[in-house]
């Protein structure tokens, strides 16, 4: 059974009970007026409408998985910070925990906080970038499957999105946009330098990225992750494509602007960047949803490079992928924090002559493994 | 995109203390720097002149939050000058060894800082780690963590506290290798050298007629050090290097201040080896005669010089003070002026500025 199929078993029998009641409470309404109510009922008995309300609840279930990793991202980010720089990390909030609940009590912190929203900036901007931010990552992240059966699945067969890795890259790539419309709407010098060199930035990754996505999918021959995953049942992606993913890994960071990438808020030159003006919660979304786009890197480069959910067969798929993209998420975090930080000029330079043209290389490497029947 | 001025300061993350840079930026380039200090204005030189000689000692700490010993030293030394008292010699030995060690200690919260300016924690976190051992070796020595008041006119406060020159000596075998441990993650750090090299580049010329001193100028490719050039206390004793760099540029001055580093370690232990017995402080006239009296020391962060004229009673007339830091920043559109913002951060990181002395 896959995951489309029990969201849809449970909200058909959340329907059935539902429809129960409207019926129920239609049959004392007098008049023609109880057509209206049963036709409202018919139509949520639909199979579409029920469908639907799976997915919603597919996404919802995904999204939960990924706001626990994001806690334990979190987590884990300090200690192992803490670790690199010879300290504890978080210690007493959650003692036996290992002081877990740290983040919850800094996320609470963070909710009373006031929501602020400067007088001069542009309030439609200023609001909706936030909006943008989080939805696009989490469309990002819905795209990705745990297992061939525990993703978000458009239909019973448990089929995802067609040409998934495509549009999981779309979507991702939505948020320098997000990040300018913050910038240029906060009305502030260092928000829109921090917006400026986002878009800059995205010119310079976003196509040796997309180069090493194309050679992975020539491997697979598919756009989907499934196709994809599965073609490395054999032997992962990222050995012959080892030019690739090295690629891919510092385009990556550069997507999920992560240290020694995160020139658009470089907090020693531009205060925080593009967050400067943003506060309490607002900024805490921020923060989160980089984290959360920091677990979809980790996700994206397990799937296409590092065998997806193959591994050992005692440990369940969905399983061996999370622990997969916790390795590469500690990855990136050890490149965070022991590298300075990189300069707008130079990630331009660096993006066109080495990783383009390394990217293009490791294309025809594909090219030449796919030609020889190899894969 | 149009140019604009940003203001770097008061409250920013680049300025240490509190000082405005303006720059005005084309898009991401520096097209004109103007530095703006005196924010932190206390009147030091004001006080001074109200109260008496000893009172002026904790005040002269204050001066500097990053190397509090060497202002205090400087102004014992010109009131010694002024009173022409001699200092005994175990008294000098200590000295040189309390400064070196605040050089030290001075040295690492800017490789620290610097490294927070880059955006590389580690760097900031190992070197305020390895500094808390000198701060700790000055705290065994005089009683407090930053501002010291250690020296007095004549002499210092305290001898060395037992099993001293034991610890010193351990913490100067510590920081030899530790430093290559900096080295290792500095200078390994491909990324880091990118940042550095050929940025903020300070021609010999220009070093020279804005009267750049300390570390900016040696990186500049000038060996001058009023240690070797103009000896005080006893520093010709002391067998040492000058570190200088020809390149100019940021990484020349990180260059410079790692290798004064070590030449700090080794005059500690050379003057750890010849501390002489014998009293550590002479007794002070408290009224100081009629005349003048100069002191200059090599800060961490360039020549400092204090001028006091005494008229006879128990308090200065007035008090001169000589900051590096003041002279070196209005250097800053020379070196800033065709590089890109994120520069900015590094260029001035690498002046190590100091704000109490510098606006005194």
């Amino acid at each position: 059974m896959n995951l489309f199929e029990f969201c849809y078993g449970l909200m058909h029998w959340l329907v059935d009970i539902l429809n129960n009641i409207w019926y129920w409470l239609g049959d004392f309404l007098p008049w023609k007026f109880g057509d209206f109510f049963i036709a409202i009922g018919d139509l949520a008995k639909a199979h579409g409408t029920i469908a639907v309300a799976a997915i919603l609840l597919e996404v919802l279930i995904i999204f939960i998985i990924a706001l626990v990793s994001v806690l334990n991202f979190i987590w884990l980010d300090r200690k192992f910070m803490g670790r690199i720089f010879d300290f504890y990390g978080p210690y007493y909030v959650g003692y036996r925990i290992g002081g877990w609940l740290q983040n919850l009590a800094d996320g609470m912190k963070l909710f009373v906080k006031e929501v602020i929203t400067p007088s001069k900036a542009d309030k439609a901007g200023f609001l909706l970038a936030p909006v943008v931010f989080v939805a696009s990552s989490v469309l990002a992240l819905s795209t990705i499957p745990l297992s061939p059966d525990f993703g978000v699945a458009v239909n019973r067969a448990g089929d995802f999105v067609p040409a998934g890795a495509l549009f999981a890259f779309a979507a991702f790539a939505i948020a320098p946009f997000s990040i300018l419309v913050a910038g240029w709407s906060s009305n502030n010098k260092y928000t829109i330098i921090g917006g400026m060199r986002s878009a800059a930035q995205m010119m310079s990754y976003e196509i040796p990225l997309l180069l090493t996505v194309a050679s992975v999918c020539l491997m697979a021959g598919s756009f989907s992750f499934v196709d994809i995953v599965a073609a490395q049942s054999n032997i992962w992606f990222a050995i012959p494509l080892a030019l690739g993913f090295i690629v891919f890994l510092v385009c990556i960071v550069a997507e999920v602007e992560i240290q020694p990438f995160d020139l658009p808020e470089a907090e020693a030159e531009l205060v925080e960047g593009w967050t400067t003006e943003y506060s309490g919660m607002r900024f805490g979304l921020f923060m989160m949803t980089s984290y959360l786009r920091s677990y979809v890197a980790g996700a994206l480069v397990t799937a296409l490079f590092l065998g997806g959910w193959h591994g050992f067969d005692f440990i369940p798929g969905p399983i061996w992928f999370l622990i997969k993209a916790y390795i590469v998420f500690i990855v990136l975090t050890w490149m965070r924090w022991s590298l300075p930080r990189i300069r707008v000029d130079q990630i331009l330079q660096f993006g066109w002559t080495r990783l383009m043209p390394l990217a293009m290389l490791n294309l025809l490497i594909a090219a030449a493994f796919k030609t020889l029947g190899w894969f | 995109m149009a140019e604009m001025w940003i203001n770097m300061g008061p409250q920013h993350p680049m300025t240490h203390g509190l000082w405005n840079l303006k720059v005005k930026v084309d898009g991401e380039t520096v097209v004109d720097a103007e530095p703006e200090v005196g924010y932190l204005h206390r009147g030091v030189e004001k006080i001074c002149e109200d109260r008496t000689y000893p009172q002026i000692i904790p005040i002269a700490d204050r001066l500097c939050y990053g190397s509090s010993l060497t202002w205090s030293h400087l102004y014992c030394m010109t009131v010694e000058d002024l009173m022409d008292l001699k200092v005994p010699p175990r008294a000098e030995h200590i000295r040189v060894v309390a400064i070196e060690m605040q050089r030290i200690a001075s040295h690492l919260m800017w490789l620290a800082a610097y490294a927070v300016d880059l955006g590389m924690m580690a760097g900031f976190l190992y070197a305020m780690r390895d500094r808390e051992i000198f701060i700790d070796l000055l705290q065994a020595l005089s009683g407090s963590r930053i501002t010291y008041n250690y020296p007095r006119i004549g002499g210092v406060a305290h001898d060395l506290p037992p099993n001293f020159q034991r610890d010193a000596l351990r913490a100067c075998d510590y920081m030899d290798k530790k430093l290559k441990e900096y080295e290792d993650l500095y200078d390994g750090s491909t990324v880091f050298l990118m940042r550095n090299q050929g940025v903020g580049i300070l021609r010999r010329e220009d070093a020279m007629n804005l009267g750049v001193t300390g570390p900016t100028m040696r990186g500049s490719g000038i060996a001058y050090d009023l240690r070797k050039d103009h000896p005080y206390s006893v520093y010709p004793d002391m067998d040492f290097e000058v570190a200088s760099h020809p390149d100019c540029d940021c990484y020349a001055r990180y260059r410079v201040r790692m290798v004064e580093m070590r030449e700090s370690a080794r005059i500690i232990r050379q003057a750890l080896a010849k501390m002489p017995q014998g009293k550590w402080r002479t007794i002070a006239p408290r009224t100081a005669p009629e005349g003048t009296g100069i002191g200059r020391v090599e800060d961490p962060r360039g020549e400092g010089m204090m001028y006091v004229v005494g008229d006879g009673t128990d308090k200065p007339y007035r008090l001169k003070i000589r900051s590096p830091i003041f002279v070196s920043v209005s250097a800053a559109p020379k070196m800033l002026i065709g590089y890109k913002v994120a520069d900015v951060v590094a260029i001035m990181g690498t002046l190590d500025m100091c704000i109490g002395e510098t606006d005194r």
